[in-house]
């Protein structure tokens, strides 16, 4: 019997459910009986910014010339109550990051960047070191749960004061931080001992919901004689009601960080199943802010996943006073570099795909406490690429904007924007491209 | 320097104009002792103090009193709301009556002490602040308690040092449950010895034996994370 | 998030002071809760007799519907109105008719409560508003509970405000979030517990009326729902002869208590209880969580 004929087998089929990824992290808990932990946002894919286009210039709108028509992008933060609101000449912010989940050498090019092109910076949950005081011209000052370094005169020295109640990878989670990171250094200022990993709270120690959060507030402006705007942060959750909460509870300004907000370290399962993307989270709040004729008196900055001035663009017009970046400066920096792919392949990655800076061995230097790699990080010249980054996201927000017809960035609509999908029609309530529907409204 | 005294009057005036008073005093010039009258359960007074001044409070205070206390001496003649001396970094707070939850809540250092009764998460996340309690507290007291002491002459709550880290508990009375990973240690002589010297800067020396208190502190099992001690978390 | 003020009158000679008293605490709670406020109040009561807490517009003519419903009471109804709500007095054997025919015919006026003693008011807009729109300064009686509203989650609305009725001469007023009252509210549902908001708080109300229904006492009903309602609350629950109060295991929500020999006091914060008479001589607590207490007046 002749068997020269080979049946066809079927080609090998993975699963789309039981994927590579979801195989070897299966495989990981059953080694180990932990969570997996890493950095950074959410990686699914979930609708974004990129599902939105601009609606430019034609026969019944004109654009404005480049240089010499002006497109004004400077906003005043924190006019509501504060005696001494801050004004960035941009409408983009470097939002709060530690010291001790980034070394002093990052905190000091974060700085370093902003100033230079005359936006702030956020401090973290390790509290304020004097780098990022001393090159910071505008410095936000958090208020965590954990309170790790809180002191009244780093309150004076600030120049504004964000009460964190989430983050976009997290909403309801605290701040994490492992022994490898926690140094002589950060255990000092966090109040730990040196090399244990931190736990931390998810709730404020003295206060629970926005009728104390609001005397809260009072306290904080007192201690600091009124002169400081505060910022209320939370992760997108319920945007709609935690806007008007904020606000009833006294903010100057709100900070909304979506799921694609990226994180120091927290549980996998908590960055990819917990929260909503920024994209669904700017009108819910927006929203709040004009059912209570607040829109504009209490700014609204947006963050989570931001990455070029079409990005900004498209937050500013659909409510926001401003967007807040983190992954991207730190890309900016020098964060996953492709230069270093052999230092990554042997920390079992590639560029790119490296998040596991809570181990502290990042070799950008970005993510460490470790002395030799942080060293790597040269603060100036990082603070440059940062500038010039930022310098970009501007440039390119304002080319959008002239090409709309517009002389300052925060005249840009949602009657500007249309959509490409379906999901990003309804979660920005814009019309889908093409057509007057925009879904979700009503009865659709 | 003066000696004078100076009183406020919160029934007159308000809470931003007395603590925008005792904010930036000229020791040279200003009194240093200050009476507050009518606080009426007002929140926030005397916060952000940065001065060596005494401040006495005639009635009950609200929420967050002397909070982010440095250097000045707060005497509260009443009860005080949530959070009292919430933050301190330096100098002394006295609570002549019962405090609310959240007493000394975060504090880096300084002193606290309670006369009466202080209620829940008494010293919650303290780092560093010596707390006295002269009645009992409540329930999840000084949890995620990092550095510092805890005194207490009467009983504590339930889950008292829940996730413990180095800070000192000495209590007296009866502890109605302890927390995660907070576990009962041995009342050695020098363990005695710092309880002395606590009571002492509390003016209370006399007042108790420090043999009758008992000491508790972190078992220090959830240092690091152990899949084993996944039942604490 | 939200402000709770009750208090009850041990003196008898201080009942007329019981509305003052109630407005002021009420107006001082207006930081935690601007939005909207609601109080009972449990005054006079006679025997046989049920009074009905209803609520409509400012132009509702609550005339015309007391003439509507004689019928269904079978003689006349003495009408009290304040504002947009009335008081109708029925005879305790007539209610049911009376509601019945008040459903069908005047549908959108609204039943807030009911009680030998007790009536509720509840509107949108700042607490001195309120309280002065319903003459609460002018109102006497044994005990009264009150709150001011910071909306959550739900809208703020009339029917968004506290206190939720639990039941004859019963009522709830609820200061935190409760994070199980969704599937809460369809179980209820299915068991005959009817509900008009999407209020977290209302559900608690629900809950110890079906409990009570189901032959709990109040001190049970509250007992159980530590296990049955997840999230954060205090609530102040006002009863024909006094009030209870319970904190969830947790107690963050804030909740403070004054006694002296004329009366008991509830807080939300101390301030609620700075101006009331012979404070500063009180005993000044806070319940402990998970723990129920109640106060009654002897029969």
């Amino acid at each position: 019997m002749t068997t020269d004929h080979k049946i066809p087998r079927t080609v090998p089929r993975k699963s789309a459910t039981f994927d590579d990824y979801t195989l070897s992290e299966i495989r990981r808990a059953a080694a180990t009986g932990i969570y997996d932990i890493r950095g950074g946002g959410t990686k699914r894919k979930v609708p974004h910014f990129d599902d939105l286009l601009f609606l430019g210039a034609s026969i019944s709108r004109y654009p404005l010339e480049g240089y010499r028509e002006k497109c004004g992008t400077n906003v005043v933060l924190g006019s509501r109550f504060a005696k001494k609101p801050i004004e960035i000449k941009i409408p983009i912010t470097i939002a709060g990051m530690s010291f001790g989940s980034l070394s002093a050498q990052a905190k000091e090019a974060l700085g370093r960047g902003a100033s230079a092109v005359g936006t702030s910076t956020t401090t973290g949950d390790g509290g304020m070191t004097p780098e990022e005081r001393g090159h910071s011209s505008k410095l936000v000052y958090q208020y965590l749960p954990s309170r790790y370094g809180m002191n009244p005169d780093d309150l004076r020295k600030a120049d504004a004061i964000e009460v964190v109640i989430g983050q976009g990878a997290k909403p309801g989670g605290g701040g994490m931080l492992l022994g490898q990171k926690i140094s002589a250094r950060v255990a000092s200022m966090r109040t730990l001992p040196e090399g244990i990993d931190q736990r931390s709270a998810c709730r404020h120690p003295d206060w629970t919901g926005p009728d104390d959060l609001e005397i809260k507030i009072q306290e904080l402006r007192e201690i600091t004689d009124w002169e400081k705007p505060i910022y209320v942060k939370v992760g997108a959750a319920r945007p709609y009601y935690d806007t008007a909460l904020a606000v009833k509870s006294g903010a100057d300004v709100v900070v909304l960080d979506g799921m694609q907000g990226g994180t120091a370290a927290t549980q996998e399962v908590f960055i990819e199943h917990v929260g909503i993307p920024t994209l669904a989270a700017i009108r819910p709040a927006v929203q709040a802010l004009q059912d209570l004729g607040m829109h504009r008196k209490v700014q609204l900055i947006v963050s989570g996943g931001i990455r070029n001035g079409a990005d900004v663009a498209k937050c500013l017009a659909l409510g926001a006073d401003a967007v807040s970046i983190g992954t991207a400066a730190l890309v900016a920096l020098g964060d996953n570099d492709p230069a270093l792919a052999a230092e990554y392949a042997e920390l079992g990655t590639v560029p790119g795909a490296y998040d596991d800076w809570h181990e502290g061995r990042d070799p950008a230097g970005i993510t460490t406490q470790d002395p030799v790699l942080a060293a790597r990080l040269d603060p100036e010249k990082a603070g440059r690429r940062l500038a010039n980054y930022l310098s970009v996201l501007a440039l390119e927000a304002q080319t959008i904007a002239r090409a709309c017809g517009k002389s300052h960035v925060h005249n840009l609509e949602p009657e500007d924007l249309v959509s490409l999908t379906i999901e990003g029609a309804a979660m920005a309530r814009v019309p889908l491209a093409g057509t007057d529907w925009i879904p979700g409204r009503g009865n659709y | 320097m003066t000696n004078a005294h100076c009183t406020f009057d919160l029934a007159a005036g308000s809470v931003r104009d007395l603590n925008q008073a005792l904010h930036g005093l000229d020791l040279d010039k200003n009194p240093r002792l200050w009476r507050v009258l009518n606080p009426n359960g007002g929140h926030a007074i005397a916060v952000g103090l940065d001065a060596p001044v005494t401040v006495e409070i005639d009635g009950h205070v609200g929420y967050y009193c002397a909070g982010m206390n440095k250097s000045a001496t707060v005497l509260i003649n009443g009860n005080a709301g949530v959070g009292v001396a919430e933050n301190m970094i330096s100098g002394v707070v006295h609570v002549r009556g019962d405090a609310s939850q959240a007493a000394g809540a975060t504090a880096h250092g300084g002193l606290l002490v309670i006369d009466g009764n202080a209620s829940a998460r008494c010293g919650i996340s303290m780092k560093g602040i010596d707390i006295v309690v002269k009645g009992s507290i409540g329930h999840m007291s000084a949890f995620m308690g990092q550095a510092g002491t805890l005194t207490v002459f009467g009983d504590a709550g339930e889950a008292l040092g829940d996730s413990l880290y180095e800070a000192r508990l000495f209590v007296r009375g009866s502890v109605a449950s302890l927390g995660a990973d907070c576990v009962e240690k041995e009342m050695r002589d020098e363990h005695k010895a710092l309880l002395h010297a606590r009571l002492e800067a509390a003016g209370a020396a006399g007042e108790v034996d420090v043999s009758e208190f008992r000491r508790y502190g972190s078992a220090r099992n959830l240092y690091h994370f152990h899949v084993d001690n996944v039942d604490a978390y | 998030m939200c402000g709770i003020v009750g208090l009850f009158i041990k003196n008898p000679k201080m009942e007329s002071q019981l509305g003052p008293l109630l407005a002021s605490m009420l107006e001082v709670m207006t930081g935690r809760g601007p939005d909207s406020a609601g109080f009972a109040i449990y005054g006079e009561g006679r025997e046989g007799t049920v009074k009905i807490s209803l609520r409509g517009q400012v132009s509702t003519d609550f005339s015309a519907i007391a003439a509507d419903l004689e019928p269904a009471a079978g003689q006349d109804i003495p009408l009290t109105v304040r504002s947009s709500h009335a008081i109708l007095e029925v005879p305790a054997a007539r209610e049911a008719a009376v509601r019945a025919a008040l459903a069908e015919r005047h549908p959108g006026i609204m039943v807030v409560g009911s009680g030998q003693r007790m009536e509720i008011y509840k509107e949108v807009g700042l607490p001195a508003d309120v309280a002065r729109r319903f003459d609460l300064a002018g109102m006497k009686g044994t005990h009264g509970i009150g709150h001011t509203r910071m909306a959550t989650e739900s809208a703020v609305t009339t029917a968004g405000a506290h206190p939720f009725s639990t039941g004859p001469d019963q009522c709830l007023v609820h200061n935190g979030s409760l994070s199980n009252h969704n599937v809460l509210r369809r179980a209820l549902s299915r068991e005959g517990i009817g509900f008009t908001t999407d209020n977290d708080s209302e559900v608690a109300a629900g809950y110890l009326t079906w409990r009570m229904g189901k032959g709990a006492s109040l001190k049970e009903a509250l007992v159980s729902s530590l296990d049955a309602l997840d999230g954060f609350f205090t609530f102040v629950v006002g009863t024909e002869s006094g009030f209870a109060v319970l904190r969830d295991p947790i107690a963050c929500k804030p909740a403070v208590m004054a006694e002296t020999d004329d009366y008991v006091a509830f807080g939300s914060e101390y301030r609620a209880l700075a101006d009331l008479p012979g404070i500063a001589q009180a005993k000044v607590w806070e319940p402990k969580p998970a723990t129920v207490y109640s106060w009654e007046r002897a029969a």
